[in-house]
């Protein structure tokens, strides 16, 4: 399965190495590097090379490649999932995966990696069981250490491996047990300039926090859970449960995980939040535009739209922009181009706008790009699909569990075309 | 060198007695190595240290220890004992940690120990332990591939293990070590269907891979109703032969059986009913579409696009969109696998076209298959929107412009009403400002013309102008092509182009030159008049070129084209060559019939077949023995039916409540509740009563009348193994096979491309029961390949001592062969006691003739000369094409090389089963997948030289059809014909 692994910076240094099997000379990366060359954007390098004795597969995040490297046939998905497994270890341990971040940790990586897979193939992957391996580094612990000499690894075997349920480690005790959940929807859209909706569809997960003592035992209901019929589960989730009633049934993993993520299309009609009136205008001959910008809310649900930010990206002839906003703060870059608003909150009674003119290229002719504006916003204490928790019940312990439920919408990629 | 003083620092660091000290000195160390930094010589240091106390300074060190222990081999060896004591530990996790770094530790000389530790380990009462000695398995293979035969044994024992945590890691070992014994399965198949949903993801996609090929040896195939609705000549054959077999008399029945086995080429159809162990390998894998990891839902997706009946495969489809939505190199997998079952099942995915929309962020790899998919799904209604799609600002992106308007073009030839749209759209795309958009537009005009010339002379007018303009050599060249090609059309203009060629001759590109030679050797033939001088000139430039190839084109045309004294017997035919109406061009997916690998593997991925992969077979003709996968009962209940009834299981406030199976020491828990389950499980099994019944038939290959039938099913309901023991003979001759060979007999899954079963080969005599004093000799043709000499094909011998002595030491002697021939002989048969049965395998070189072999067939008393003459289509072994593979080769095998007959249907045989049936009886060729449903194409090569032979039959109204045969011998191709031909008229 997976022969070796290497971790590729931006500049192209192999900055760390690991083989599983016999050592694969890092020259193996060559190929990679060849790829990477062709390749217009860092994006564009393919995910799976073939070389004369190996095959390369590589995902990218955070700007580092991760390569593997492969011997013989293996379900490429299989490789892409591990490693982006390995990707959200790290970032869950060292709070970012960064180059830096994996070099000050090399030995925890090093722990890491080698409990991740045997021989190349997946062994503990569940971050409850690895944490109970190798536990993660924080400040405290980490002079702690220097001091005393103690080690980050645990001294308890890992009886997480044992268990029935491996994401779940054993022996679990809390004086506080509390469950949360936190129900996060993105709305991707595009919004033409008539303001009717092209698409627009939600991305929707159910993260949770769960410190609760022992063995516990979780049902959660929904008041609409027909909106879910496209999903996909932890590995705790019980799926003949879920098909036969529509209730989800699970013994949680300790601490942060994802419960689900589900996704409503565009059949289902979406509700759109805000609404974009804009006019953009550039007279042929002249070296003036005109620029006016105005946000409102739309069906909210009676929450109010936060952290409202506007980007849009302005066509090359524009040199530069004199705007007046009626509240927050824009920025116009004019070497890339990037005008951007910071709103803040929207007030539906004086709806936030930006108004005035662009400066262009004299003697070009008229841009014929079309810009189009990206929105970013939030909305707290609703999902906008409208899904709702009925209930959740815990059973299998005594103590009665604090719970909390807690609903945000946020903006994925949402676009309005600027276009005519 | 420079580094060394620092290394002696960290070696003192590991010699002190402080734990801290080493332990900083072991984090250098692993930094070092994570760095790629060698460390090999602070070896001697670090494996002392292998027994430390502290846990983490240990782990480091067998960190160190299996990155080096290859280089260190001796020193590695001071650290076994270690582990050995490490491996009797009471603690499970230590005995399964030190197993772990035993076994990665690569050194030869310790295999021995290795393989006693995993199969110890292998009855470990923990799991755990048990799981580890899985994971071992492949370590110590790749070690030492001749310990195969023993760590099978401990695969098999390991495969019988009820625990999940085990189930994932020993498949994987089955996997790397012995995927062709798929025997081993049968026993564990509904346990492991059971199981999986509680499997680790990881384990998951590997049974799930598994199972897959192992549905495909052992089930029918549930879309194959589909295929024979058109064909009812088959069904006559079938009871014509039942006939026969009524009047026979009740002792002759195992003279009955042959007889069957010989009569019918037609194999048994009966009304389709699904094997209830498919069906539970169906139901198990579906709520894992639910999961989210990528591969796993992919694994699911490839199990039901290969082996669900075509109403169900749809419910991947949501699936696999959702997984659009994950990282970009998740749906760059995806994208491919979507791309390859989208041509096969494009209802499927036609209500989430609007997935599949580009979009401008998208990386290139994925913008480009994201338009392959669009292609695919491009139908009457919905190609407007698609075409608005491609027409949308996409041509900012210099490597996607091409695979637009390719993708424009495919859509032009597939669908005719938007050809002209199409055209237009891309003669629009000539004027463009970029000359890359302009070139791939030529390119693909080009090709779109070829369809119907005679409608666009204005087009190929206004190519011709661009010829002023446009640079790119590909371009250049086709718009000359096009002119030479229907210069009929644009008389005026052609002239003019070769004129402006000719000045630039010099300067253009090889590819373009060559086109202008082309073009004015078109315009000699036709315009003799205005184009003869500036024929020449080129001709005279191109003579001088400095490339041969121009050179040598241009002294050929010469030749070709002028008129001499000397000129040859062709130049009468020159008009015919060039201007030939050439078929037009197909533009078809790259994607098509890629699904011969299977889905979601690398090979699928590369189109090539990576090392490790494991052929996914063709559906059996009949379902072999369904009975292989019952499991002796013990207990009152079988132990694979608790997952199902999970459901009924509500809050329980056990320890275990939903999750038990996965606790391996705990056998009770796992048929705690499983009355309901068996209850449940034999409900859907009558649901699809009599399956059981059908398939067993088809395998004995006998056509038993429908009283019979029900009778079987009676049998079957009661489990009655015996009964269907003795009603078989197949198995005893298959352990006298057993005896005789030395390696083991070839399984299905490993020959593919053999897809005729055994008993449908015809038997012929080699030495008749008198003649040979009771020992009568037949031999077929077993079209298994020969292993020993893939030169030779392979005779199956049967020898059946009908005498009342036993006949020994028979073996070949003295054979008399044709020069080049060879024979690789059977071993000698010491003893075949009175009225027994042996086979045996012999290999023979017939050097592609149909020449006979003789030779002399000894028993310990007598000589028998005797002979074996193969059948011309004995001489070949099936070889895999995919349809444009075949009309590239069948381009190339023309003229004296090719034999076309016409022949009317014999009236049983029309229908595509059964020329399939009676081509494949006639010849050992395999079938070569065809867009249309008139031609059957079949391929193979011939046995010794491998030349390719190519059939093909096209049928039309009323029987009537067409044979070609290409054959680079044509010997062979004359003779193939003959066969085939009797073969379909009688």
């Amino acid at each position: 399965m997976i022969h070796s692994l290497f971790l590729v910076n931006s500049s192209g240094d192999i900055f760390l190495e690991k083989h599983w099997k016999s050592v694969v000379s890092r020259s193996v990366c060559d190929y990679f590097f060849e790829a990477q060359e062709r390749a217009s954007e860092p994006e564009n390098v393919p995910p799976v090379i073939p070389t004369p004795h190996h095959y390369l597969i590589s995902v990218l995040r955070h700007r580092i490649y991760f390569v593997a490297v492969i011997q013989s046939e293996v379900p490429p998905l299989f490789v892409i999932e591990f490693l982006h497994r390995v990707v959200d270890t790290f970032q869950d341990y060292f709070g970012v995966c960064t180059e830096a971040a994996i070099k000050d940790n090399v030995v925890v990586v090093y722990e890491l990696l080698e409990e991740m897979l045997d021989n190349g193939f997946p062994l503990a992957t569940e971050s409850n069981i690895l944490k109970e391996l190798i536990k993660p580094p924080t400040i405290l612990r980490t002079v702690v250490n220097t001091i005393t000499g103690s080690t980050n690894v645990g001294e308890q075997l890992p009886t997480g491996q044992l268990s029935v349920v491996p994401w779940r480690r054993t022996g679990v005790k809390y004086t506080n047990n509390e469950a949360y959940f936190d129900v996060v929807e993105e709305i991707d859209a595009i919004i033409d300039k008539s303001g009717s909706t092209i698409t627009a569809e939600i991305q929707g997960v159910i993260d949770a926090c769960v410190k609760l003592t022992g063995m516990p035992d979780l049902t959660l209901s929904f008041m609409n859970p027909r909106l879910l019929d496209d999903v996909s589960f932890h590995p705790c989730v019980r799926f003949k449960r879920w098909e036969a009633e529509r209730i989800l049934s699970f013994i949680p993993p300790d601490g942060n995980f994802r419960l689900l993520s589900y996704h409503v299309s565009s059949q289902n009609l979406v509700a759109i939040p805000v609404y974009v009136k804009h006019n953009i205008t550039f007279r042929e001959g002249s070296s003036q535009g005109r620029f006016e910008l105005t946000l409102g809310p739309k069906q909210t649900m009676g929450k109010g739209v936060e952290a409202v930010l506007v980007s849009s990206q302005l066509p090359r002839g524009v040199l530069n922009t004199n705007l007046n906003p009626t509240q927050g703060t824009y920025t116009f870059d004019p070497v890339t181009k990037l005008l951007s608003w910071d709103v803040g909150k929207i007030n539906p009674q004086k709806l936030p706008s930006l108004k005035g003119s662009m400066s262009l290229q004299a003697g070009a002719s008229k841009p014929d790009e079309n810009p189009t504006i990206n929105i970013q916003f939030k909305i707290q204490q609703s999902a906008l699909s409208g899904l709702k928790v009925n209930r959740l019940d815990m059973y299998g312990e005594k103590y009665k569990p604090f719970k909390g439920i807690k609903y945000m919408t946020k903006a994925g990629k949402f676009q309005a075309l600027l276009s005519n | 060198p420079s580094s060394s003083p620092r290394h002696d620092d960290l070696k003192e660091m590991l010699d002190s007695n402080k734990d801290s000290l080493k332990l900083e000195a072991m984090k250098r160390i692993v930094a070092m190595i994570a760095r790629g930094k060698n460390a090999s010589d602070l070896f001697p240091a670090v494996v002392k240290n292998v027994a430390c106390k502290n846990i983490e300074v240990k782990k480091l060190v067998y960190v160190y220890l299996v990155r080096y222990a290859e280089e260190q081999q001796d020193l590695a060896l001071l650290s076994i004992s270690t582990f050995q004591r490490g491996l009797k530990d009471p603690n499970q996790l230590i005995r399964a940690s030190a197993l772990r770094v035993l076994s990665s530790i690569r050194v030869t000389i310790i295999v021995p120990i290795m393989m006693l530790a995993i199969k110890e380990a292998a009855s470990d009462m923990s799991p755990y332990v048990r799981k580890t000695a899985a994971h071992a398995i492949p370590k110590l293979y790749s070690l030492d591939p001749e310990q195969k035969d023993c760590l099978i044994e401990v695969i098999e024992k390991l495969l019988a293990d009820k625990t999940t945590l085990v189930a994932g890691s020993v498949v994987m070992a089955f996997e790397e070590v012995c995927p062709e014994r798929i025997d081993l399965i049968h026993k564990n198949y509904r346990k492991l269907c059971n199981l999986l949903i509680d499997v680790e993801e990881w384990g998951q996609v590997v049974i799930i891979n598994m199972l897959t090929r192992y549905a495909r040896t052992q089930f029918l195939n549930p879309n194959m109703n589909e295929s024979l609705l058109e064909e009812g000549g088959g069904e006559k054959a079938f009871y014509g032969s039942d006939n026969d077999d009524d009047t026979d008399d009740e002792e002759d029945k195992e003279e009955k059986e042959k007889k069957k086995t010989e009569a019918t080429a037609i194999v048994k159809r009966k009304p389709y009913v699904m094997d209830p162990d498919h069906r539970l390998l169906l139901r198990n894998t579906k709520p894992l579409l639910q999961s989210r990891n990528a591969a796993v839902v992919m694994a699911v997706a490839q199990l039901y696009f290969h082996l669900a009946p075509k109403a169900e495969v749809g419910v991947i489809a949501k699936a696999l969109v959702r997984l659009m939505r994950s990282h970009s190199e998740v749906q760059y997998v995806v994208l491919q696998n979507v791309a390859t079952m989208s041509i096969k099942r494009r209802g499927m995915f036609e209500p989430y076209l609007k997935s599949f929309y580009i979009r401008s962020t998208d990386p290139t790899q994925i913008k480009v298959l994201k338009l392959e998919v669009l292609t695919n799904l491009a139908n009457e209604t919905n190609i407007s929107t698609i075409l608005r799609e491609f027409q949308d600002d996409h041509f900012n992106d210099k490597d996607f412009v091409a695979a637009t308007i390719q993708a424009i073009g495919r859509c032009a030839t597939n669908i005719g009403e938007v050809r002209d749209t199409c055209l237009n759209g891309l003669v629009q795309l000539l004027s463009n400002r970029d000359e890359l958009v302009v070139a791939e537009s030529v390119v693909v005009i080009k090709k779109l013309l070829q369809m119907q010339p005679e409608q666009h002379s204005d087009i190929i007018k206004h190519m011709a102008k661009l010829t002023d303009n446009i640079q790119v050599p590909m371009a250049r060249a086709s718009i000359l092509w096009l002119i030479g090609e229907y210069c009929e059309h644009v008389p005026k203009i052609a002239p003019d182009v070769l004129r402006k060629m000719a000045k630039t001759f010099t300067n253009e590109e090889d590819i373009v030159k060559l086109q202008i030679i082309n073009l004015a050797a078109k315009l000699y033939l036709t315009n003799s008049k205005q184009t003869k001088l500036l024929t020449q000139y080129v001709l005279n430039l191109a003579k001088y070129d400095q490339n041969y190839d121009i050179r040598d084109r241009a002294r050929f045309i010469r030749q070709l084209i002028v008129p001499t004294d000397k000129s040859g017997a062709l130049s009468k035919y020159a008009k015919k060559l060039f201007l030939a109406l050439k078929p037009a061009p197909v533009l078809e997916s790259p994607f098509k019939d890629r699904d011969h690998f299977q889905l979601g593997s690398l090979s699928h991925l590369l189109n090539a077949k990576a090392g490790g992969y494991q052929v996914l077979p063709d559906w059996p003709e009949a379902a072999p023995d369904p009975s292989v996968r019952n499991v002796e009962v013990k207990e009152s209940v079988p132990e694979w039916t608790k997952c199902s009834s999970r459901e009924k299981r509500k809050e329980k406030k056990a320890d275990k409540p939903f999750y038990s199976d996965s606790e391996g020491e705990s056998g009770p828990t796992e048929s705690a509740d499983s009355d309901t389950a068996s209850g449940s499980e034999s409900g859907s099994g009558s649901e699809e009563s009599g399956s059981g019944s059908e398939s067993e038939e088809s395998n004995e290959e006998s056509e038993s009348a429908s009283e019979e039938d029900e009778e079987e099913e009676g049998k079957k309901k009661k489990k009655n193994v015996e009964k269907i023991k003795a009603r078989k003979p197949v198995p005893e001759t298959c352990l006298a096979v057993h005896a005789v060979f030395t390696q083991p007999p070839p399984l299905p899954v490993s020959v593919p491309q053999t897809i005729i079963p055994s008993g449908n080969l015809k038997t012929y005599e080699l030495l008749h029961r008198i003649t040979g004093e009771g020992l009568s000799v037949e031999y077929c043709f077993s079209r298994q390949p020969f292993s020993p000499d893939p030169h030779m094909v392979a005779v199956k011998i049967q020898f059946t001592n009908s005498a009342t002595s036993e006949a020994k030491s028979l073996h070949v002697e003295d054979a008399k062969l044709q020069s080049g021939m060879r024979i690789k002989e059977f071993p000698e048969i010491e003893v075949l006691p009175a009225g027994e049965t042996v086979s045996v395998v012999m290999g023979i070189d017939f050097c592609d003739s149909t020449q006979a072999a003789n030779f002399q067939l000894c028993t310990h008393t007598r000589k028998f000369f005797v002979s074996i003459q193969p059948p011309v289509g004995e001489l070949m072994m099936p070889i895999f094409m995919t349809e444009n593979e075949f009309k590239k080769e069948q381009g190339q095998l023309m003229g004296m090389n090719e034999i076309t007959e016409k022949l009317t249907l014999e009236e049983k045989c029309q229908g595509e089963h059964a020329v399939v049936q009676r081509v494949t009886t006639a010849a050992n060729l395999s079938r070569v997948p065809c867009g249309s449903d008139k031609e059957c194409r079949f391929a193979g090569k011939t046995v010794t030289s491998g030349s390719l032979v190519l059939v093909s039959v096209v049928t039309k109204e009323d029987g009537a059809a067409q044979l070609t045969v290409n054959c680079e011998k044509m010997v062979i191709g004359t003779m193939l014909v003959k066969d085939i031909l009797q073969a379909l008229t009688q």
